[in-house]
């Protein structure tokens, strides 16, 4: 992955990055297709790749809970490897058998894995013949989740690459809010940015595959997540400028966020302030019940998400946690600019991972909290340290005001309960 | 290619990581890309493990790919090998890795560390997670007993007969249970156990595995291939029956008594309530359900006889993943007059229940999907299973608690006998009506549009718009919701409750 496109924006952070290459436990972008698959209800996603593929995805955050999921994977055998079977032959079988069975897709992804990149078998060109073959029942897009490529959200971000080319390119001056947010926000951001004064906002991605925004030239799109680097980047392709800002998360990640939006259309302060008025000060006051639980408290973030510098931003300025280290698979500073600016000066921002040095560095800071992933959670707990599982911060509503409490709640439930129990 | 909605096992590297993690003493370097770190969460999260598993990944990147992966994967194991210091070193690919050809096992053994290292060979394009984990055990097993030519040496006069463990695994569906129960069956017969493994042995444990009258092959997808080896080199006879159910437990006593030269009577085996449960008039309505089995090959056949013979159900499907053990289960289905159903294809299983429309599956996680979609009981028999049935408390399926425990679980998800003439009395009783699911069984939701809920508390009435913002809100909340909006508004004395009321209450109660 590479940074966006050249921007003007505010220069790169001074502040050191700790950079290491070592054991990264981080989860590959097929992982996203979790909940990819229920905002998206009228796409279906097929995996190439191996069992491990296919083993990961029924794996990761417990998903063996989906009686009827919307994912599934073409696992290769070692005919396809031999070249014995045409690997483009069985795909366009399994496609045919799989869109057969479920007539109600109208979009499907073909997604890359690790064994599909390394032996290189084109996805592009197969979802163009396949788009060719059952278009216009159902579109055919192609991207790649593959670990070597991908580090968890950033399958998302690849997803929504791939889905902006399918975008009608209509002059619509829309707001656009970009990343995959829970029903219940979106219904939110719709209702304050129509109080707000901005006549036309969409989300994208859209909750159906045929009710695509139009992106063009027109087109101003805020982010609503910080990890969509090549989605940015296929965005700006077509026209579509970004506007900046931090990112919704706790009251004051909320303001600017809105508020960047709202000079872009520029709504005068006075109506913008009477706006956000009762929303800000609702948020304000569902922080304050978590303030005394959090204040003062340290916290370390191992690498997941790329949230976490976000995340600290919001937990460090509104709460007065005390971040030790924020570590983040991947750290776009363009993106993030804004929260960067905000964090604390003393905490250590670390991009990449060697999960031993890390977790040696973690056991001797002794946070009072660490935000990690699945497989650290529980043996850190039994040394004695507080976890808070990151895949969580990705599942919950945790965007905007009326969720700044719940984000909060994220944090201090842990060490409530660990304070609860007397065993 | 192969169209997988759900698979049943994971890659055969899984398999291996499960050896590993069961065991002490050994560290597992895995050369995969960057993501297979998944699988740690299995141990971690489904299992409740309180330590990570000891497996390093070298987690490679595109980037890498460029480079040099083969230093990349000799660093991994020579830092692993300085941080964990094992007494045994096992090395493998993944699929990923496996395409990449870096030959791990060269390279391991390149690098002279003063510890053996066990490359294992896993076509993870061919063959699945038991394979994978009886194939890592054989290994194991065969590195650390090897075979000898120096005669046995001949048992002291009056030692007591001992016996070895086979198949116990992490992430097992009941294994820590299982070897319990088993262990307290051998204490009753005056027998030995000699080594457990893999589950809690170390490689000095394996070296000492030569030392046993016996093998009890307890999960014969994993240790049938180990057992084969010892009964080769070291003359050890091996005991099949898996006691599972009130007559296999039996004819394990029996099997292994005779083989020890024990006489089995006058012994305490615990307490054995299956056949009086099954025999008491309450257990009438029991008879003749229709149950479809699926699960391991080991576990499915065990199940297939104590639903015929000892809960006298009808078993009008029966199935397995588990090739490795295809024959057995057709013969198993052939003496009960069905044809078994071996597959690992999750489409197939759901179309062959659909088509028998069972009373009662008993499968893994994945027949608990198909049978929650069909809207039938279900049981979990089998690995793969979810955390639900990794419990807290001792349920064996081994052994005569194993039976009983079996009992409950099964009879569990049924509706009760006086609960099944009601419904059958009342089709429309509000209660008792057809959509209704088992009474004891709260979670169950009845397939019937739920009533409005009581008038609130006052003169209070929800907007079309608010009432919709709060069907939002998830299930399990949402009564508590309506119930902190309403009181919020009657404190305030507001008569209409809006979207803002919603969250304005919201706000009010966050903590």
């Amino acid at each position: 992955m590479s940074l966006a496109a050249p921007d003007t924006s505010p220069a790169e952070t001074t502040r050191p990055i700790l950079r290491e290459r070592g054991q990264r436990e981080v989860f590959c972008g097929l992982t996203s297709i979790v909940w990819l698959h229920r905002k998206i209800q009228d796409a279906f996603f097929l995996v190439v790749g191996s069992r491990t593929c296919a083993h990961l995805i029924q794996s990761a955050a417990g998903v063996m809970v989906f009686a009827e999921p919307r994912f599934a994977t073409a696992i290769m055998e070692e005919r396809d490897l031999a070249g014995l079977a045409d690997a483009n032959d069985e795909l366009d079988r399994i496609v045919t058998q799989l869109l057969a069975r479920r007539p109600d897709i109208k979009l499907l992804f073909l997604v890359g894995s690790c064994p599909s990149e390394v032996i290189k078998l084109d996805l592009h060109k197969a979802a163009e013949r396949l788009s060719a073959a059952h278009f216009p029942r159902t579109r055919v897009l192609n991207y790649s989740g593959s670990g070597i490529e991908t580090t968890f959200t950033q399958g998302e971000d690849a997803c929504l690459a791939a889905l902006a080319a399918a975008a009608p390119r209509d002059d619509a001056n829309n707001l656009l809010i970009v990343g995959a947010l829970p029903d219940v926000v979106e219904d939110q951001f719709a209702r304050l940015f129509a109080e707000i004064g901005i006549a036309r906002t969409d989300f994208f991605p859209a909750r159906r595959a045929d009710a695509l925004p139009p992106i063009g030239p027109s087109t101003r799109f805020l982010l609503a997540q910080p990890f969509l680097t090549d989605t940015t980047r296929a965005l700006e392709a077509r026209g579509a400028k970004r506007i900046r800002a931090p990112f919704p998360f706790g009251a004051e990640g909320a303001t600017a966020w809105f508020q960047a939006a709202a000079d872009a259309w520029s709504i005068p302060e006075m109506e913008f302030r009477r706006a956000i008025a009762p929303h800000r000060a609702r948020a304000k006051r569902a922080l304050e019940s978590h303030r005394q639980a959090l204040e003062g408290r340290s916290i370390f973030f191992f690498p997941d998400s790329q949230l976490e510098p976000s995340l600290a931003r919001f937990l460090s300025q509104e709460l007065g946690m005390r971040p030790i280290e924020v570590g983040t698979p991947y750290l776009n500073q363009t993106l993030l600019a804004e929260e960067l600016a905000q964090l604390p000066a003393d905490c250590v921002l670390s991009e990449g991972q060697d999960v031993e040095l890390q977790l040696d560095r973690c056991r001797a800071a002794k946070p009072d909290i660490a935000v990690c992933g699945l497989g650290l959670a529980n043996p850190l707990e039994a040394e004695g340290i507080t976890t808070k599982w990151a895949i969580e911060l990705v599942f919950s509503p945790i965007h905007g005001f009326d969720q700044a409490g719940d984000l909060a709640g994220l944090f201090s439930r842990p060490l409530r309960r660990r304070a609860a129990l007397k065993v | 290619m192969q169209l997988s909605v759900w698979t049943y096992e994971g890659p055969p590297h899984v398999g291996a990581m499960r050896i590993a993690t069961g065991m002490r003493g050994v560290h597992l370097v895995l050369h995969a890309p960057q993501g297979d770190t998944y699988a740690d969460l299995l141990f971690t999260m489904i299992e409740r493990r309180n330590a990570r598993p000891p497996v390093t990944f070298t987690t490679f990147q595109a980037r890498d790919l460029g480079g040099d992966t083969a230093q990349l994967f000799s660093d991994a194991v020579r830092d692993a090998y300085a941080r964990f210091q094992p007494e045994a070193l096992l090395v493998c690919a993944s699929c990923t890795g496996e395409l990449i050809q870096d030959n791990p096992s060269g390279l391991a053994h390149a690098l002279g560390l003063p510890a053996p290292v066990i490359a294992l060979d896993l076509p993870s394009y061919q063959k699945k997670e038991n394979w994978g984990a009886a194939e890592t055990f054989y290994q194991l097993v065969r590195a650390f007993a090897p075979k000898t030519d120096a005669p046995r040496t001949p048992k002291p006069p009056g030692a007591r007969f001992s016996c070895n463990i086979l198949g116990p695994t992490a992430l097992g569906f009941r294994h820590r249970d299982d070897v319990a129960e088993v262990c307290k069956i051998l204490a009753a017969l005056d027998i030995d156990v000699n080594v457990v493994a893999p589950l809690g042995a170390s490689p000095a444990d394996l070296a000492r595995l030569p030392d046993a009258d016996c093998s009890i092959v307890l999960y014969p997808e994993i240790a049938e291939t180990a057992a084969r080896y010892l009964e080769r080199t070291h003359g050890q006879k091996i005991i099949r029956t898996m006691p599972i159910g009130q007559q296999a437990t039996a004819d394990f006593i029996a099997e292994l008594a005779a083989l020890a030269g024990i006489d089995p009577a006058n012994r305490s085996f615990g307490d054995a309530r299956l056949p009086w449960w099954s025999r008491s008039v309450d257990s009438n309505y029991l008879t003749g359900k229709r149950v479809f089995i699926f699960g391991d090959g080991g576990h499915a056949i065990a199940a297939a006889r104590i639903a015929r013979d000892e809960l006298g159900f009808e078993v009008v499907g029966l199935g397995s993943y588990s090739r490795e053990l295809a024959r057995d289960v057709r013969a198993c289905a052939e003496a009960l007059g069905l044809t078994a159903l071996i597959t690992d294809d999750y489409l197939e299983v759901e179309a062959a229940i659909a088509d028998l429309q069972p009373e009662l599956v008993l499968g893994t996680q994945m027949e608990r999907h198909i049978a929650k979609r069909l809207g039938i009981a279900c049981a979990v028999i089998s690995a793969p299973a979810h955390v639900q049935d990794y419990p807290a408390r001792y349920a064996p399926q081994m052994g005569f608690e194993g039976a009983n425990v079996i009992f409950d679980t099964w009879v569990h998800p049924l509706v009760m006998g006086l609960e099944e003439h009601l419904l059958a009395m009342f089709r429309d009783d509000f209660e008792f009506h057809d959509g209704a699911g088992p009474s004891h069984l709260a979670a169950t939701p009845a397939p019937q549009p739920v009533p409005a809920a009581a008038p609130a508390a006052g003169d209070i009435a929800w907007s079309a718009d608010a009432e919709k913002e709060l069907s939002k809100i998830p299930f399990f909340v949402r009564g508590k919701a309506r119930r902190n909006t309403e009181r919020f508004a009657v404190e305030r004395g507001l008569s209409v409750i809006h979207i803002e009321t919603l969250y304005d209450a919201k706000s009010h109660f966050a903590r």
